[in-house]
């Protein structure tokens, strides 16, 4: 095979000044141009940034968006979050691949186009979602992929596709303290100037702010501890990845909330004297590009990024947009910050901790695209205001995702302290099963626990809700979320690499009915080993759905159990089936029985 | 150990014995263990078929119908059941053939290998196991008590193994035995 260079690369490596830094950006625009990333251009690209080969061709290897062979002009990914699947995304890939007269996972034989799958596309208030060319389809319906299949066999260039086809609705239902309080672009920040800087961090440490991302960390106490780490350059990182299968309301503050996002990281940026900021955006998000660019670009022209920011002599800070590369681990701080270096999102030892060791080994605060939100409104309206809902630990309020089976699917703002039920009942969910809140690496609950309450001491959210019915198998929701921890693994450690995927050919053999007792024990000794020695959160977390599914709903694990007994995790019979074919044997010694001699 | 010993057998499915060999590589505690445990079927007694046994070592995994029968006759008769080597736990080497197709490999070793311009014949005597389509584990068609990893498990690691299990306690290989680093 021919294995061309990239026909842009001179321009590209020119816009992206040689920056090996931005190594993931580079490959972005390689991908836009040729669709795939050929080994001559990988090669030159590490000549050109002064890199080991292999280092380049590890990060095309790492990350799903980047292909090292050519995968058809179109490229097609169905979104695989569950709530996808439950509005039929299967049904609905295998009618395209059929009108496309194509294999799914292959190159059609003309090139024309590959149709594959994808973990969660944030689209989940407007499912079942798809990508093609990384740009996002939502309210997928027959009607819908007719237009899109002819769209392709016609080979129209995306740019010339019906734009509704990607227009991304917004559905906030119910905005609270922070979403229906204004905070003009800039108000923020006079507020601190007028306040004093010791003084808003004071009043930051007494709104208690916790990460909104999921680990709940204290933000004043985070932001302190930046600001006294030794040395001149600081960083701030806003952490736009939103990876967590179901949740999608950093997409909607970025889309309607920009620059309450960004006054926030600004207010940061001043209280830790912090000169350059990344908003790392997941690049499944590409339609909030160009408005968050705009906003930046507003933002400069108002004095309030930049240069002499609100006309202070010194008080300079801007911001950058990163995209990821379809890895959801890169949603983990440390493998964010390698992401930003422009290397795999391979998560770092801990400590030493971003706040002292970040971006390029210096200090920087990251934090949760709400957390910054939040932070600007504090700013401007005192701690007292953001303590008045909440509860004595969790302060404030939390902004959700729901989705699943509800009547209204999106985005809603809730006090800390409101019950799993009423956020339910609000969202119009009917008959409801369980719940899984705070996406796959959160928790489920059963229809039992709904009156336990959204907190960070009783159920913690990062943001999702997905509400099952009592149509849904609960085992086919396990089975997804283990398949999607298996993919998404990064494989740097034995415990979270090899139990991801033994936690998915477990749930593939007892929801096909294969299962046995034995499965299970093993199911919950891998779990225990996954927590305790897994290097990251991703394996920390990676086993929860099978530990809450035994743990709550264990008689609809059993009855689905084969046996009791251990029994051929395959056909033996069918395994001979070659050999006789070719012997044209049928005797007895031909044959294997399923239960033993 | 109460006075009576333990019943053993040993047999080697789709391995090379390279496990056995690392057995008999324990040298004159051989001597010792002979004092605490008796063989059954095994390829040191030529013992065919076991009897009631309290521990069965099995290196290889299974390639074909014969191995899955001898692997379930040993299942039924022992009370613990250890997969030795890698060839047992994972397929180990024999498991390279998985990404052919198993009539490719017949095909090409009786049809069309070297020496067979004629055309041969694939053996079909009823006499022959027949091959199964992959190389398997053990533990994809019985429950295994314990694994004992290694190409082949050392003999200080399988002597630390016998003597933790025969003193009744759950065998643990620390460090020098299956870490390195
Ligand atoms: C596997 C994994 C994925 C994560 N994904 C995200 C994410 O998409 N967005 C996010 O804000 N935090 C994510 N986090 C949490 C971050 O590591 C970090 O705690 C958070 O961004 C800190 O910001 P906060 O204090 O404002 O919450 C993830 C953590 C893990 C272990
Ligand atoms: S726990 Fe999983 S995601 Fe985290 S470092 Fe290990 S393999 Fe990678
Ligand atoms: S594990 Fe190694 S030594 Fe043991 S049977 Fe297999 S190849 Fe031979």
């Amino acid at each position: 095979m021919s294995d061309p260079i990239c026909r842009d690369l001179s321009d590209i490596l020119r816009r992206h000044h040689q920056d090996p830094t931005r190594l993931i950006q580079i490959l972005h625009d390689v991908m836009a141009v040729e669709g795939w990333i050929s080994k001559t251009t990988i090669t030159e690209l590490s000549r050109a940034l002064g890199l080991p080969r292999g280092q380049v061709e590890g990060v095309v290897g790492f990350y799903s968006f980047f292909l090292p062979e050519p995968s058809g002009q179109f490229r097609v990914l169905f979104s695989d979050n569950i709530t996808d699947e439950h509005q039929g995304s299967r049904a609905l890939l295998r009618t395209l691949a059929e009108a496309l007269e194509v294999e799914p996972g292959q190159v059609r034989a003309d090139g024309r186009v590959k149709i594959g799958l994808t973990s969660c596309t944030g689209l989940c208030d407007q499912g079942p979602a798809l990508l093609v060319k990384g740009r996002a389809i939502g309210r997928l319906t027959p009607e819908r992929l007719s237009v899109i299949a002819g769209l392709i066999e016609s080979n129209t260039p995306i740019e010339q596709w019906p734009p509704d086809l990607f227009h991304v609705e917004s559905h906030f239902w119910r905005r609270d303290l922070l979403l229906s309080t204004p905070c003009d672009p800039g108000a923020a920040m006079r507020a601190l100037e007028a306040r004093g800087s010791a003084a808003t961090m004071a009043e930051l440490g007494r709104s208690d702010l916790r990460g909104r991302g999921g680990a709940g960390f204290n933000t004043a106490a985070k932001w302190t501890a930046c600001a006294a780490a030794p040395g001149p350059e600081r960083y701030i990182v806003c952490n736009a990845d939103e990876g967590e299968p179901g949740t999608f309301k950093d997409r909607e503050l970025l889309a309607h909330y920009a620059h309450q996002v960004i006054e926030g990281m600004t207010i940061a940026a001043r209280l830790v004297s912090a000169q350059r900021g990344f908003l790392y955006l997941r690049a499944e998000y590409q339609f909030l590009i160009a408005p968050l660019l705009a906003a930046f670009a507003e933002r400069r022209s108002q004095g309030l990024l930049g240069p002499n920011i609100l006309g202070i002599s010194g008080f300079d800070f801007d911001i950058e947009l990163h995209l990821g590369a379809g890895a959801y681990v890169c949603g983990e701080e440390s493998a964010l910050l390698e992401s930003l270096e422009g290397k795999r999102g391979i998560p770092r030892n801990r400590p030493p901790y971003p706040v002292t060791h970040g971006y390029l080994n210096k200090p920087t605060v990251l934090n949760n695209v709400e957390t910054f939100l939040a932070a600007a409104q504090i700013a401007l309206h005192g701690a007292e205001w953001f303590c008045a809902v909440g509860t004595p630990k969790s302060r404030g309020t939390k902004i959700l995702s729901v989705a699943g089976d509800v009547e209204r699917p999106g985005t809603y703002e809730f006090p800390f302290g409101t019950t799993i039920r009423a956020i339910l009942d609000e969202a119009g969910a009917k008959g409801v099963q369980a719940v899984q809140v705070s996406g796959p690496a959160g928790m489920l609950l059963s229809a039992s626990e709904l009156d336990r309450k959204l907190a960070f001491e009783d159920v913690p959210s990062a943001g999702s809700v997905m509400a099952f019915d009592q149509s849904r198998d609960l085992l086919g929701v396990t089975q997804n979320f283990v398949r999607f921890f298996a993919h998404e693994s990064c494989g740097f450690c034995t415990p979270c690499r090899v139990g991801t995927t033994l936690n998915r050919q477990r749930m593939d053999r007892i929801v096909s009915g294969h299962g046995t007792r034995h499965d299970v024990e093993d199911l919950e000794s891998v779990a225990r080993l996954m927590r305790a020695s897994s290097h990251c959160g991703l394996g920390h977390f990676a086993a929860n759905p099978v530990v809450d599914l035994l743990r709550k709903f264990r008689p609809k694990v059993d009855r689905r159990l084969a046996s009791l007994e251990v029994l051929p995790s395959f056909d033996l019979d069918a395994a001979l089936g070659p050999a006789r074919e070719l012997t044209g044997r049928d005797d007895a010694g031909a044959h294997l029985s399923e239960e033993g001699p | 150990m109460s006075g009576k010993k333990l019943r053993v057998a040993t047999t080697s499915l789709a391995g090379c014995f390279g496990c056995h060999m690392s057995l008999l590589d324990i040298d004159e505690r051989l001597i010792d263990l002979l004092e605490l445990v008796e063989f059954d079927a095994s390829p040191l007694t030529d013992k065919k078929h076991p009897g009631p046994c309290d521990l069965a070592l099995i290196e290889g995994g299974l390639c074909n119908a014969e191995n899955v029968h001898v692997l379930r006759e040993l299942r039924k008769q022992c009370k613990i059941l250890v997969a030795v080597g890698a060839c047992a736990i994972t397929g180990g080497l024999p498991a390279q053939r998985n990404n052919l197709d198993v009539r490719d490999c017949l095909r090409s070793v009786y049809l069309s290998g070297p020496g067979l311009a004629g055309g041969g014949l694939i053996p079909n005597d009823p006499e022959l196991p027949l091959p199964l389509a992959q190389v398997h584990p053990l533990h994809d068609v019985v429950k295994v008590d314990y694994f004992l990893p290694g190409c082949p498990p050392s003999a200080d690691a399988i002597w630390q193994f016998l003597t933790d299990l025969l003193a009744g306690r759950t065998p643990a290989l620390g460090h020098g035995l299956i870490h390195y680093d």
